[in-house]
């Protein structure tokens, strides 16, 4: 690793303006970004800590009914603690192993954007609202491909509020070998229709696969979309699967999380 | 009823209580005072000329002591090849110079171009990164058979083209195995892939060199598993120390697997630069960089056929290979593809003719070596397999045309040179049998399909040659070392012994299963022996770990030592007691006089032997200490039986192992305990080739997998327990403890079952389907099963 | 460089560190504790494993300086002060659960943490906690048995000792 300065702010406000030094970065549970910095692949002049900003910890329930959780929240934490959105809580305790789910952080996460990460398919498909020191940003907004994301330069995801659907699943496939998600689906139904995000498949990162949300919003259930899967254009091709192979997934892990989203509470 | 103690029994490991607290000694943990560190600027392209290396801004860095090339090392040796083949006509190999750090240009990624020592290991990394390196990139050779194709880009100057050698076993029953194919009444072909791995042991590979300028005397530390090997071996022909001038330290190592076998430049470097800049060197392997400098295995692609006549008897097999050399030479590599593999080609089976064509291939890769079970899991794997499909194509069960086969006779010589001491296999595949529990196998695939999922059953036989092994017939076979072992036994004045042994261990578990033999033939407690390896000054010249060898070869020469020690013993006794010598028997740890209550203890005795006051001096010498070199006369050849069953996903083509039972015949058994957990660890390593494991290079000569982000190392949660069964035992005919080896077997019998139970599910769920190339991951499955 | 303080196995403990300085390397090469093993440089084989402030982490992706302050066990401090063994250690020695013992301190810590918040674990469940934790000598057997003896179920009708 190269070297770099280290702080540990208590406040949002402090964080912020440590991260105004050139090439500052925030650091939150070091997962991706100290492997990241183990290869000499990123050279922060300074490494900001999230972890003692205690107002950036924990989860709470909004008044409309939103799951709120702090930006710096562990995924061992979502897990434990989500209870109200089980479909959210099953994606993080599925996370990695459990030494790297005590570390790593949803804001972490979603800021990273790895095409292969769970949350970015929890976000998008539950309409997420990710929350910054500066402002707040539609998940439908917020992902911009593979690796970037609507966030600017220094401005740090304090919370992310999650609107809990009548029912959800994530189902992962995972890689043989760093056991992410090969393909990642996550669905929700809400009232007012349903939201079905793919992580791991695309080239362009998540998205939300929109043939399949308007087959299973006219009937939720796993025969609405027997057979259906996307394109295998624009899908990624590597040693793990070729691309019809991810679109192929794609079908078969909807068909799976709606068949157990209709079995598990939400 | 088990014993508790000697040969035969599970006492707990002594080496587990450092390991579990904490207080282990691996090489990277020894800190030598003013110690420098290196890092190794490797080549991150697979073929180019070196034009220009400008060392200016670099050597002027912070902390940088010396930055080293390929012309510091001109005057120096290459690293040797332990192993000549001699091809099909007559002529050696082809074997290309080695250099410690390139010279003029690279040949794979991950070669060495420069070694740069600063103070801290950073301060190296960032020196490293500003060397400003001119590299002409040429064309990268990757595919074996493009590489041997007219006009294909060269490797190696030098040499005449890619082939290292096209060997032919046995060349004179060539003839003959062609008639046979051409009367035979049925033939089956099958074309397969030995997918290329990393041995991966979870201890990365570390190097420290240490120079006495007082005593012109050079230490390595190192993670090897021969320590004496790679004394010999950098010395003589590297760096030109005398072997009394060079110590070389393996401590606690963690894990091999073959990989730590082999003479690497990193360790000749450190040496070499510690006594260049009078100060300790030392080199710790990233996880990043043994993938592209650790000596890759298997790599092999071949095409089987198998002869049978009209009553299903085999009567000719066939085989041609490509076998990866990689950029260079590693210590053993020729050996592997041949005399490891060749010889082993019959199999279980009593197949009359045979014929191995092997041609070793360079191309711009990292070198492939030895990796558990070298050359033999690739017999294996391919013979097991072209049986199953020969017994589909047949319609006839598979472990009914496997025991039509057998060898049922021994000694038996096979066509491929080797002559089989002992063996059971009917009776190790009865032990399977029961341990499979075949008759419940329909009901178990009637309920996976209930579950919409196919089931699988797969068998294999195996049969290995290890112990390796005697020295004149391997010397004839190319090897330029002896394989005998070593062990001094020295008994200490109150009875305690401490045996110093040329084997190494690197989690066999030595320093337990060795004195339950020695306590076993004087009848004193495994507590009064200790057990020294792995330090070239205090054990005599040994050959190591490797091929399942430290027991049948390593133990033997203790056996021999220690009876040496109880002949002398003897004597001393009969002087005691004023007795005939010949009337002397020892039994739990007191040497009585037949037919008498006289009797002294060991302790008696021993401590005579050091205050020899009364004593046949005249005689006898003082002293009870005595080394023996031991070289066996023959291979040891353990066998097995082993089954998988596996469920396939037919939606995502996701294979789970549902039970992996093995029933192995290693001759007598020492630990069964450490036995058992040998066969684990080797059938979870084949499980892992067989599903998820593979070093793949992309066109260019990149290595696609070279971490574990995406080489799929097996986990915990990929495999099931594990059935073993070593009730059949036929001992070895030609060591003194009857034993046979256990280290390679699961890693030699467990690919082979994995595969066959796959194809035998998807043929359940009507796929006709004879072949999927490990690793069967589940893009594969899915790809076979649509085409 | 700066001083960082922690408790490490009960003991308050004090180095120098720099920013990259990893808790792995603080505690291998300046305080010593050689135990804590480093297998790989991408966070996956666990052979690091320590407890901060009572929950695994890998100390190979953790700052020194993210430690100040926090009580840290490794493998060293398992057992107990005169050296006996604790039950986890004893089981995986009783049950052959190590072999060359590289991964084995991360084992130790992996399998402690599980056993704090699920003290009867299924097979299943202790090959699950395991995932990150990567071992290449013992096919897991022994391992996932010994943690199974250590909770104090019957491990006898496991295939084979
Ligand atoms: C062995 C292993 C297995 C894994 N498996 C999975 C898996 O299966 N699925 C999966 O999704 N992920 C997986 N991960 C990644 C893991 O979830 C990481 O925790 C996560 O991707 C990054 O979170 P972090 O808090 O560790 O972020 P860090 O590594 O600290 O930071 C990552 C990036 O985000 C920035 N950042 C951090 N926090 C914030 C914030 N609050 N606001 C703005 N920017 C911020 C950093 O500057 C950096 O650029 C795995 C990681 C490892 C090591
Ligand atoms: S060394 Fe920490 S996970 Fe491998
Ligand atoms: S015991 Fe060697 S890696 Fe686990």
């Amino acid at each position: 690793m190269y070297n770099f300065d280290f702080e540990k702010p208590s406040t949002i406000a402090d964080a912020v303006s440590a991260l105004g030094t050139e090439d500052a970065q925030a650091l939150g549970g070091g997962q991706t970004l100290l492997p990241t910095m183990k290869q000499r692949l990123a050279s922060p002049s300074k490494l900001v800590s999230l972890k003692g900003i205690a107002e950036m910890q924990g989860i709470c329930t909004g008044d409309d009914g939103a799951l709120c959780i702090g930006g710096a929240t562990t995924h061992a934490d979502v897990a434990a603690g989500a209870g109200a959105y089980a479909g959210l809580a099953g994606l993080a305790a599925g996370i990695g192993d459990p030494a790297v789910r005590a570390r790593g952080t949803i804001g972490g996460s979603l800021a990273n954007n790895d095409p292969a990460a769970c949350y970015p398919a929890g976000a998008l498909a539950s309409g997420a609202t990710i929350v910054t020191n500066a402002r707040e940003i539609a998940a439908d907004d917020y992902f911009q491909g593979m690796f970037t994301t609507a966030l600017d330069e220094g401005e740090i995801i304090t919370e992310v509020r999650f609107p809990v659907p009548e029912a959800s699943n994530y189902q992962k496939f995972e890689q043989p070998a760093s056991r992410f998600a090969l393909v990642g689906v996550f669905v929700a139904k809400f009232a007012d229709g349903v939201r079905v995000a793919v992580t791991g498949a695309s080239e362009d990162g998540v998205f939300r696969w929109s043939e399949a949300e308007a087959a299973l919003s006219g009937n939720f259930s796993a025969d609405a979309i027997v057979d259906m899967a996307p394109g295998a254009d624009g899908m990624i091709s590597d040693l793990h699967g070729t691309a019809a192979y991810r679109a192929h997934l794609v079908g078969v892990l909807t068909r799976r999380a709606v068949a157990a989203a209709l079995s598990l509470p939400t | 009823m088990p014993k508790d103690s000697g040969i035969g029994a599970s006492p707990k490991r002594r080496e587990d209580v450092r390991f579990l607290s904490g207080t282990g000694n691996y090489t990277d943990d020894i800190q030598v005072t003013g110690q420098a560190y290196v890092h190794f600027l490797r080549s991150d392209v697979a073929h180019a000329k070196i034009n220009g290396l400008n060392l200016d801004a670099a050597s002027a860095m912070p902390g940088v002591v010396k930055i080293f090339t390929g012309a510091d090392f001109e005057g120096v040796g290459g690293i040797p090849c332990g192993w000549q083949v001699t091809d099909r006509h007559g002529e050696p190999m082809q074997e290309p110079a080695h250099p410690v750090l390139a010279q003029g240009k690279v040949r794979y990624v991950g070669d060495q171009i420069a070694a740069v020592v600063a103070e801290t290991l950073e301060q190296a990394r960032d020196a490293a990164e500003a060397i400003e390196v001119d590299l002409e990139e040429l064309p990268a050779v990757v595919d074996m058979k493009a590489a041997l194709a007219e006009g294909a880009t060269k490797v190696h100057d030098d040499l005449t083209s890619n082939l290292c050698y096209d060997w032919g076993f046995v060349e004179e029953n060539k003839p003959a195995v062609d008639a046979a194919f051409e009367a035979a009444a049925h033939v089956t072909t099958l074309e397969l892939r030995n997918n290329r791995l990393v041995a991966n042991p979870m201890e990365p590979r570390v190097a420290i060199g240490d120079f006495n300028r007082a005593t012109g005397e050079s230490t390595l530390y190192t993670t090897s598993q021969n320590p004496h090997v790679i004394r010999l071996l950098m010395g003589a022909f590297v760096l030109g120390i005398p072997e009394h001038k060079l110590r070389v330290v393996a401590p606690d190592v963690g894990g091999g697997f073959g990989t730590k076998i082999f003479h690497y430049a990193e360790e000749a470097f450190c040496t070499f630069a510690a006594k260049a800049l009078n100060r300790p060197v030392k080199w710790t392997s990233t996880r990043s960089e043994a993938f592209i400098s650790d000596a890759h295995g298997r790599d092999h692609v071949t095409k089987i056929e198998l002869a049978l006549d009209a009553d299903n008897n085999f009567t000719a097999l066939r085989t041609d290979t490509y076998a990866n050399m990689g950029a260079y030479l590693s210590t053993f590599a020729p050996s592997v593809p041949t005399w490891l593999h060749g010889t082993l080609m019959a199999g279980n089976y009593k197949t009359p003719l045979i014929y191995v064509n092997v041609k070793a291939v360079f191309t711009n890769t990292v070198p492939v070596d030895a990796y558990r079970g070298a050359g033999r899991p690739e017999a294996t794997y391919q013979l097991e397999r072209v049986i199953d499909k020969a017994a589909r194509e047949l319609g006839v069960d598979p472990i009914a045309l496997r025991r039509q086969n057998f060898i049922t006779e021994f000694p038996y010589a096979t066509p491929v040179a080797v002559e089989y001491d002992t063996g059971d296999y009917h009776g190790t595949m009865d032990a399977l049998e029961k341990m499979a529990d075949l008759s419940g196998f329909e009901a178990r695939r009637k309920e996976s399909e209930a579950r919409g999922k196919l089931r699988g059953f797969g068998v294999n036989c195996y049969i290995e040659a290890c112990g390796i092994a005697p020295s004149n017939l391997v010397g004839q076979l190319g090897a330029r070392a002896g394989l005998y072992e070593s062990a001094t036994v020295r008994v200490n004045a109150t009875g305690g012994i401490v045996v110093m042994t040329g084997s190494h261990s690197h989690g066999q578990g030595h320093e337990t299963s060795f004195p339950q033999v020695i306590a076993e033939m004087i009848g004193i407690d495994e507590s009064m022996v200790e057990i020294e390896h792995g330090d070239t000054a205090n054990t005599p010249m040994g050959m190591g770990t490797y091929g399942s060898r430290s027991i049948a070869v390593g133990g033997s020469a203790m056996v021999r030592a220690t009876e040496k020690i109880i002949a002398k013993a003897k004597k001393i006794a009969a002087h005691l007691m004023e007795a005939a010598e010949a009337d002397i028997e020892l039994k739990d740890g007191a040497f009585s006089v037949a037919g008498t209550d006289k009797s002294v203890a060991w302790g008696d005795v021993t401590l005579a032997a050091y205050v020899p006051h009364n004593y046949p001096l005249e005689d006898i010498e003082p002293g009870l200490e005595e080394t023996a070199f031991y070289d066996p006369a023959n291979f040891t050849y353990p066998s097995g039986a082993y089954a998988c069953e596996v469920e396939v996903d037919p939606d995502t083509g996701k294979v789970t192992i549902e039970a992996f039972n093995a029933a192995d015949d290693f001759g007598n058994i020492i630990n069964p305990m450490i036995v058992d957990g040998q066969v684990h660890g080797g059938i979870g390593q084949g499980i892992g080739q067989a599903l998820l494991e593979n070093a793949a290079y992309d066109e260019n000569g990149q290595l696609l997998s070279a971490s574990y982000m995406d080489y799929a190392m097996p986990r915990a949660s990929d495999v099931p327990f594990y059935g073993v069964d070593h009730s059949s035992q036929t001992p070895c005919t030609h060591n003194p403890l009857g034993v046979k080896g256990c280290g390679e077997a699961g890693a030699i019998g467990s690919p082979p079952a994995v595969v066959n139970a796959v194809v035998d599910a998807l043929r359940s769920g009507g796929h006709d389907i004879h072949h999927i190339d490990m690793p069967v991951s589940p893009s594969r499955v899915w790809q076979a099963m649509n085409g | 460089m700066s001083q960082v303080t922690m408790t490490v196995n009960g003991k308050e403990m004090s180095g120098d560190a720099e920013g990259r300085t990893l808790l792995s390397q603080f505690l291998r090469e300046t305080l010593g504790l050689t135990g804590t093993h480093v297998g790989c440089d991408t966070s996956q084989c666990g052979a690091c494993v320590v407890h901060v402030d009572g929950v695994a982490v890998k100390s190979c992706t953790m700052l020194a300086m993210e430690a100040e302050g926090a009580s840290v066990d490794t493998i060293e401090g398992q057992a107990a002060q005169d050296g006996t063994l604790n039950a986890l250690q004893q089981a995986f020695q009783d049950h052959h659960g190590l072999q060359c013992g590289f991964c084995t301190p991360g084992m130790i810590m992996s399998a402690a943490d599980l056993l704090k918040s699920n003290p009867n674990p299924t097979e299943a469940e202790v090959r699950h906690h395991l995932e990150g934790n990567i071992c290449r000598c013992t096919g897991y057997h022994n391992i996932v048995k010994a943690i199974m003896a250590a909770s104090g179920q019957d491990v006898s009708s496991i295939a084979a000792e």
